[in-house]
């Protein structure tokens, strides 16, 4: 397999985009990874969205975004498996120059949740869970990660309190970053005192709805070094499944996916989780960051609230976790998240960051997970 | 200088607390007080509707004015809760206050901002020489989807004024009107409940038409937020007011005053319009105040009014919002209140 770098990123501010179509936001993010890369064309492209279907009752984007992107006829694929779809658009771009089938691939993510109302995005959102199993009964994904919540805090004695803290965390990393929706601080006691959305878990324990897109263009090693662009290569790749139902599942505390897609990811890289620098992952909630960290092996089981508390995730800390701000702050367009991760391990490894750069990182992590997590990709990347 | 000569509040008294309407839905009350900063709503009995409260409101403007009634040329009635589709609210007020049959009626509907048209195209006929008096009212028993967000505020109330060129209490020295096509709010022909955007009814809808108008109507006369004694904005919740007015550079204290929708909840039509009657009732001669209204659909009407000396002379002939708003209160329960709002209804 040949070796495979990312040599271009875009994304735009991302929020809640009234006066622009998915097409709008689709376009203007995906020229400028072309134009960050310096390349004259593409050669294949991957597009991650969740639900265009339903958000804005249009199918086939493939094509309509190679069309609009003026790229047609290039090959053009669509990738679904929920809020990881961004991340898998990656691993098949990545599949797909190692391979050697293709030698400069643009890799996206896109979704405009906004034009419909609250109802019907929870309804979107809600079809990444098992229908017959969970959304019928009338659970939402805030239900189904307090459930998760709860038996954390029950299983090894995680405070309200640590699950407040990674939104603080995530928030003070997202007021430095001017792409966020919510670029904003807030306290613990702002979090404590939010509005209830699903006991234990509240408003500002919750990603928000979002418009945006993120994307990457990424080609050989060998032709990166010809751009004259800073080289972040991606050593490792993971992907995995697990029980659509958490009811389904072990332990409702464990993401068994996350785990395994990790460890893939790690293998193919040669690495260890120690070996890692700056992490990027998947904080749809507050609890879920605290479960990645543990299937990541970040942490021991069950200590990722004290981690969190004692501060070893923030940008100075020793196991530096989310500091675009996460879904949390910066907002979670679903299908653009896992590619958003990797603009910003990339601007990481490039020490491009700003006042939320990770002191010389060389080695980044990313974890995107789709429902409550039963897909999950993991991408490991390197600065040359 | 043409303006207000009289005006006129009205206010049902029964209410229901957010603590009463949560309860039924297994909401957390402290969030939405917190989320809406509301407290509590008024509810119209089963026998009040928008006539009923523009008559009311427009006998107190009456008294204040001291006119007779037959010298009104124009009674306009802006509501999105006229009780008939066909049939006009206007002819029955203008009965009510004795202004027929000389007298030109029209039921104006555009959301929460209909009051303030009426007002807007009295006062211009009386600008243009038309009519000695004109009537402009805003009045809604508004209603809210059971369940639905909107059940915490949607309200009732109703505020009438006068415009005339003599005996004038508050100049209007300036007018401005901003609008586009933005749906963020709707309900169509044979729908009992409205619909709404969710969080589009903020940002493109309610701040972009509310701010718009504020700075435009500031840019025509030159004049700052630090200028004006007093502002109003619509008040479709209680935190949407108070975020306009930072945006704008206004303080609290200037938009406390006609901040009641705490303890009233929005009344539509009547929203903005019975926060100016709150703030002429505390107002003192020479002050100056901007209102601003906002309906979905959607725009916003801008007014500047100057304070003049015969404010003092006319206050108390009628009741002070702030009293009507807070005197001989009637708490309902849910179901009470379902009743009266025709939530429920007795079998044939």
């Amino acid at each position: 397999m040949r070796e495979v770098a990312v040599v271009g990123i875009g994304m735009t501010k991302w929020g809640e985009l009234w006066n622009k179509s998915l097409r709008d936001i689709y376009v203007e993010t995906a020229l400028m990874a072309i134009d960050d890369s310096g390349v004259d064309h593409i050669d294949s492209m991957y597009i991650g969205s969740m639900s265009s279907g339903i958000f804005v009752g249009q199918e086939h984007i493939a094509s309509l975004l190679a069309d609009y992107l003026g790229c047609a006829p290039v090959p053009s694929t669509r990738v679904e498996t929920a809020c990881a779809s961004g991340g898998l658009a990656l691993r098949l771009g990545f599949m797909e120059v190692g391979s050697g089938m293709s030698d400069i691939v643009l890799v996206s993510g896109v979704e405009k949740m906004t034009d419909v109302g609250g109802d019907e995005a929870t309804y979107a959102l809600g079809t990444a869970a098992d229908q017959e199993y969970e959304c019928y009964h009338g659970i939402t994904f805030p239900g189904l990660y307090a459930l998760m919540a709860v038996a954390h805090m029950d299983k090894y004695g995680t405070t309200r309190k640590q699950l407040a803290e990674v939104a603080v965390k995530n928030h003070k990393n997202g007021s430095k970053n001017p792409l966020a929706q919510f670029p904003f601080e807030v306290t613990v006691d702002d979090v404590l005192n939010s509005v209830k959305v699903a006991d234990p878990l509240r408003i500002l324990d919750c990603s928000p709805i979002t418009d945006g897109a993120a994307a990457a263009i990424i080609c050989p090693v060998e032709l990166a070094k010809k751009l004259n662009k800073p080289i972040v290569k991606i050593t490792g790749s993971g992907h995995a499944t697990d029980a659509i139902a958490i009811s389904q599942r072990k332990d409702m505390t464990w993401l068994e996916s996350t785990y395994k897609a990790g460890k893939s990811a790690y293998e193919m890289a040669g690495k260890n989780p120690g070996d890692i620098d700056v992490f990027e992952v998947h904080d749809c909630f507050t609890i879920a960051e605290l479960c990645v960290m543990e299937a990541l092996g970040l942490v021991d089981k069950g200590k990722s609230g004290e981690a969190v508390e004692r501060g070893r995730t923030a940008v100075e800390g020793d196991i530096p976790v989310n500091p675009s701000g996460g879904l949390k702050s910066k907002g979670h367009p679903v299908g653009a998240t896992g590619i958003a991760q990797v603009v910003e391990i990339v601007k990481q490894l490039r020490e491009e960051s700003g006042e939320r750069q990770v002191k010389g990182a060389r080695f980044g992590l990313t974890q995107n997970m789709g429902g409550s997590g039963a897909s999950t990709v993991v991408h490991v990347f390197e600065r040359e | 200088m043409e303006g207000i000569v009289g005006y006129g509040a009205y206010i049902p008294r029964n209410r229901i607390k957010v603590e009463e309407i949560a309860k039924v839905w297994g909401a957390d009350a402290p969030s939405y007080k917190k989320g809406l900063m509301l407290e509590e709503k008024s509810v119209p009995s089963p026998d009040q509707d928008t006539i009923t409260m523009s008559v009311e409101a427009s006998k107190s403007a009456l008294k204040r004015a001291g006119i007779d009634p037959l010298d009104i040329g124009a009674v306009y009635v802006g509501s999105e809760s006229h009780p008939y589709a066909v049939k006009p609210s206007g002819t029955v007020l203008a009965e009510a206050l004795g202004a027929t049959p000389e007298v030109h009626t029209a039921d104006f509907e555009f959301a929460c901002k209909a009051g303030t048209e009426g007002m807007f195209v009295a006062l211009n006929l009386v600008k243009a020489g038309i009519i000695t008096y004109g009537l402009g009212v805003g009045a809604d028993t508004s209603q809210g989807a059971p369940g639905d967000a909107l059940e915490y505020s949607a309200a009732a109330g109703a505020a009438a004024f006068i415009f005339g060129k003599d005996k004038v209490v508050a100049e209007v020295l300036e007018t401005y009107a901003y609008m586009t096509d933005t749906p963020d709010f709707w309900r169509r022909e044979y729908e009992y409940y409205p619909q709404h955007g969710g969080r589009f009814t903020g940002e493109p809808a309610y701040f972009k038409h509310v701010t718009g108008a504020a700075k435009g109507i500031m840019n025509k006369v030159d004049m700052q937020a630090g200028d004006f004694n007093y502002v109003i904005f619509h008040q479709p919740n209680g935190k949407f007011p108070f975020k306009a007015g930072k945006i704008l550079g206004f303080s609290r204290e200037q938009i406390e005053p006609g901040w009641l929708v705490n303890k009233l909840g929005n009344t539509y039509s009547g929203s903005s319009p019975l926060g100016l009657t709150a703030t002429l009732d505390i107002a003192k001669p020479g002050d100056h105040i901007l209102l601003v209204s906002y309906g979905s659909g959607a725009g916003s009407d801008a007014f500047i009014l100057k304070v003049t000396p015969r404010i003092d002379e006319v206050r108390d002939l009628a009741p002070l919002t702030r009293e009507i708003l807070n005197n001989n209160k009637k708490y309902l329960e849910y179901g009470e209140y379902a009743k009266f709002r025709e939530k429920i209804r007795k079998a044939e």
